[in-house]
C-alpha cells in the first residue's frame, strides 16, 4: 500500500527515464539522507562513528568502484586492495609535499593517480579474459604492495615503513590526523560519498554505463555494433580504479590514521569484492547493503555475546567470525545469487502489488 | 652502464663462476616447483569437471596437513591418521558438493568462484578453532619419510640433496602418473574427461554429475594432503601455508586452466624462474622478496601473446 504507484502516469520519455521513475523511491531515499545528514551524526557515539558508520561508507564506494568494473563492465578484478593502496599513498606524497593543499582536494586528486595505474593494469584486458584476467589482476595486487613496502620514497624514509596521516585542516577546522574528530571526518566521507555515488549512478545510466554492458554482455557483439571495446574497458578500468583510490585515500585518511603496506594486501581486496557481490553486481544501492552487512556482521557478533552476558574469548570470536562471514557469504550465494539487491527489487516488486499476489 | 652491467652480465657471469650455486638454486625451485604444479594440479582437475575456479585448494592443502598433525597430535598412530585424514577429507567433499555446489548448479562462473572462496572462509576460522593458530612440526618421522640429506659435489662445489625434496619430488612423481592413468585409461576418469567437454552430453549418457564433482573435491582432497605433508615437513603446518595457493594461480595462468601437462610444466618453470630471478635479479637490483609478484608477472606477460596459457584450450569465441 505504501508503495502504491497507481496515478503516477508518466507522459514523456523524460519522466519514464527519470532517475526515481517512482515518487517513493525518491522519498524513501530522501529519508535515508536525512539520516546519513541529520539523524546518525546527532545520536552516533565515537565508538559508531568509528566501527559503522564512516568504515560502511568507504567500504562501500570502494565496492562501488570495483562494481563499475566486475558488475558493469564484466571484468573481474581480485586487485582492488593494491589500487586503494595507490590511492592512500598518492595522497600521502601530496600532503606531505604540498602542505598548502586542501585535504579534500589532495583526496580526491589522489584518485587520478590509481586511475592511472589502474588503466596500466588494464590493458591486458584486452586480450586475456575471464579467470585469467582475474588472475593477472593479481600481479597488479601482489607488486604494488611489494612496491609500496621496497619503495622508500613513498612512505618519506620513515623508519617504521608506514604512513602515518598528519593533522590536516581546512580553514582551521581538522579534517584528518589525530586531532580531527569523528564527526567531521564522517561529514567529509559523506559528502564525498554522496557526490561519486551520485556521479556513478548517471555515469552508469548514460553512454558510457551502456557501452560498458554491451561489454559486459558479450564483448564480439558490442564490438559488431561499432563499440570501441578499448575505449570501453580502459574507461571502466579508469573510473573505477579513481574510486576505488579515491575510497582508499579516505580508507587511511579519515579511518585508519595510519597504514602499512600490508593493510592493502589481498584480504582487504577479497573483503571488497564480497561487498560487491553480496550486494549485488552492477547495481549501486547493492554496494551500500553489502557494505552494511559485511562491516556491520563482525561488530554485531562481537557485542551480543557481551550483551547477553556470554563470556567469549576474543580469539575464538574472531575465527567464529570468519566461519560465519564465510558461510553467510555461501548463504546467500545460494538464496540470491543476484545479491542484496536483487533482494530488495523483490521485496520491492511486492509492495507494490500487495495486497494481490500478482 | 653500471645497470646494464647487472642486469645483463653480472648475474650470468656469477651463474658461470659458481655452477654448484647455480644447481643448488635449480634443485630448490624445481623442489617448490613440484609443489606449486601439485596445487595447481588440484585446481586443474575441479576446473576441468566443474568448470569451478576452486579458490579454496590452497586452504584444503592447510586443512588436511592440520587434520593429519592433529590427529597425530591426539595419539592417533600416524598411517592410521593418513587414513582418518583422508575419511575426512572424503566428507569434506560430501559436504561441498552437497551443501554449496548442488544448489548453484548452472550459476555464472563468478557465483561459484565466490562461493569456494566462502568455503576459504569457512575452514580457515574451522580450522583455527580446531587446531589452532599455531605453526605446528609435521609428523615427517613418523611416517616414516626419510631425513637427512645427499652431499653431491659437482665441480669441485657443493650441491645439498634433502630427503624429504627428494621424497616429495619422487611422490609428486607417482601421484601425477597414477592421476594420468586413472583419467586416462579408467571408466570414472573417463567420465570426469566428459563431464569438462559437455556437461549436458556427459548427463545425457548417463553420467552422474554428483559422483563425479564429490570423486573430483576428493581427488583434490588427495592431492591437498600430500602437497600438505611435502610442504609441510619443509616449512611447518600453519595457515600461512595457505598462501602457496597464491603462488599456484600464476602456474596456471601459465599453463593453462584445463591442462594437467601446463600444470606441470608451468609450476616447474615457475619454480625455478622465481628462485634464479630472486637470487641473482631482485635480491641484488630490487630488494629482495621479489618472490611475490615474479610469478604472476611472468605469467601476464606470457599471457599477452597466448590468452589462453602455455596449454590450455584455444578460447574459441562465437556470438
Amino acid at each position: 500500500m505504501l508503495y502504491r504507484t497507481a496515478g503516477q502516469f508518466k507522459t514523456s520519455y523524460r519522466t519514464d527515464q527519470a532517475l526515481f521513475p517512482i515518487r517513493q523511491d525518491a522519498f524513501l531515499l530522501g529519508v535515508i539522507l536525512i539520516c546519513a545528514w541529520v539523524v546518525f551524526p546527532l545520536t552516533a557515539s565515537e565508538f559508531t562513528f568509528q566501527t559503522l558508520l564512516t568504515p560502511i561508507l568507504i567500504y562501500s564506494l570502494a565496492a562501488l568502484g570495483l562494481n563499475i568494473l566486475t558488475g558493469f563492465a564484466g571484468q573481474l578484478s581480485l586487485g582492488t586492495g593494491a589500487f586503494m593502496g595507490v590511492g592512500a599513498y598518492a595522497c600521502y606524497k601530496m600532503v606531505t609535499l604540498m602542505p598548502w593543499l586542501n585535504p579534500v582536494v589532495a583526496i580526491l586528486l589522489s584518485g587520478v593517480f590509481s586511475a592511472g595505474v589502474g588503466v596500466m593494469f588494464g590493458i591486458p584486458s584486452l586480450r586475456i579474459k575471464g579467470f585469467y584476467l582475474a588472475i593477472a589482476t593479481l600481479a597488479a595486487q601482489f607488486f604494488l604492495v611489494w612496491l609500496f613496502e621496497k619503495w622508500a620514497w613513498l612512505y618519506n624514509y620513515n623508519a617504521s615503513g608506514a604512513i602515518q596521516v598528519p593533522n590536516l585542516d581546512i580553514f582551521g577546522l581538522y579534517v584528518a590526523g589525530p586531532q580531527a574528530s569523528s564527526m567531521t571526518q564522517y561529514y567529509v566521507v559523506l559528502t564525498i560519498v554522496s557526490l561519486l555515488t551520485y556521479l556513478a549512478i548517471n555515469l552508469t545510466r548514460g553512454n558510457l554505463g551502456r557501452t560498458w554492458k554491451a561489454t559486459r554482455d558479450m564483448d564480439i557483439a558490442a564490438e559488431l555494433i561499432g563499440i570501441n571495446l578499448m575505449r570501453s574497458k580502459l574507461t571502466a578500468f579508469a573510473v573505477s580504479s579513481y574510486i576505488v583510490g579515491v575510497a582508499g585515500a579516505l580508507f587511511v585518511f579519515m579511518w585508519r590514521g595510519a597504514a602499512e603496506p600490508n593493510l592493502f594486501d589481498i584480504p582487504l581486496s577479497f573483503r571488497v569484492l564480497f561487498i560487491a557481490i553480496i550486494g549485488g553486481l552492477g547495481s549501486i544501492l547493492g554496494n551500500y547493503l553489502g557494505a552494511i552487512l559485511i562491516v556491520g556482521l563482525p561488530v554485531v557478533l562481537n557485542t551480543v555475546p557481551r550483551a547477553l552476558g556470554i563470556e567469549v574469548e576474543s580469539a575464538l570470536l574472531e575465527h567464529l567470525n570468519i566461519m560465519i562471514v564465510g558461510s553467510l557469504i555461501i548463504f546467500f550465494l545460494i538464496i540470491e545469487p543476484h545479491g542484496l539487491n536483487a533482494l530488495w527489487r523483490l521485496i520491492r516488486e511486492k509492495l507494490i502489488i500487495w495486497p494481490f499476489p500478482h | 652502464m653500471e645497470l646494464l652491467n647487472k642486469i645483463f652480465v653480472a648475474p650470468f657471469a656469477e651463474m658461470v663462476e659458481a655452477p654448484d650455486f647455480l644447481m643448488q638454486v635449480l634443485w630448490e625451485g624445481l623442489v617448490s616447483g613440484v609443489l606449486y604444479a601439485l596445487i595447481a594440479l588440484g585446481f586443474v582437475l575441479i576446473y576441468r569437471s566443474s568448470r569451478i575456479f576452486n579458490f579454496a585448494q590452497g586452504i584444503m592443502v592447510v586443512f588436511a596437513a592440520l587434520t593429519l598433525v592433529g590427529l597425530h597430535e591426539m595419539g592417533v598412530p600416524a598411517w592410521i591418521s593418513v587414513v582418518l585424514t583422508l575419511g575426512v577429507m572424503f566428507g569434506l567433499a560430501v559436504t561441498v558438493e552437497r551443501v554449496v555446489l548442488r544448489p548453484l548448479v548452472g550459476q555464472p562462473d563468478i557465483i561459484l568462484f565466490m562461493a569456494t572462496i566462502g568455503i576459504t572462509l569457512f575452514l580457515i576460522g574451522f580450522g583455527e578453532i580446531i587446531f589452532g593458530g599455531e605453526n605446528k612440526q609435521m609428523i615427517t618421522e613418523e611416517l616414516g619419510i626419510p631425513t637427512g640429506d645427499i652431499v653431491l659435489e659437482p665441480f669441485g662445489g657443493l650441491l645439498i640433496l634433502q630427503h624429504i625434496d627428494i621424497t616429495a619430488v619422487v611422490v609428486a612423481v607417482l601421484l601425477v602418473t597414477a592421476l594420468l592413468l586413472f583419467l586416462n585409461k579408467t571408466r570414472m576418469g573417463r567420465a570426469i574427461r566428459a563431464l569438462g567437454d559437455d556437461h549436458q552430453a556427459a548427463l545425457s549418457v548417463g553420467i552422474s554429475l554428483q559422483t563425479v564433482w564429490v570423486l573430483v573435491w576428493f581427488i583434490a582432497g588427495i592431492i591437498a594432503l600430500v602437497t600438505g605433508i611435502a610442504w609441510g615437513s619443509r616449512a611447518g603446518v600453519s595457515f600461512a601455508l595457505e598462501v602457496i595457493a597464491y603462488k599456484a594461480l600464476p602456474v596456471l595462468m601459465l599453463g593453462g586452466l584445463e591442462s594437467i601437462t601446463g600444470a606441470i610444466i608451468g609450476g616447474l618453470m615457475i619454480g625455478m624462474l622465481e628462485k634464479m630471478f630472486e637470487i641473482y635479479w631482485g635480491g641484488p637490483l630490487l630488494g629482495g622478496n621479489t618472490e611475490s609478484w615474479f610469478a604472476y608477472v611472468l605469467a601476464l606477460i606470457v599471457l599477452l601473446f597466448r590468452p589462453q596459457g602455455l596449454f590450455g584450450e584455444k578460447i574459441i569465441e562465437r556470438v
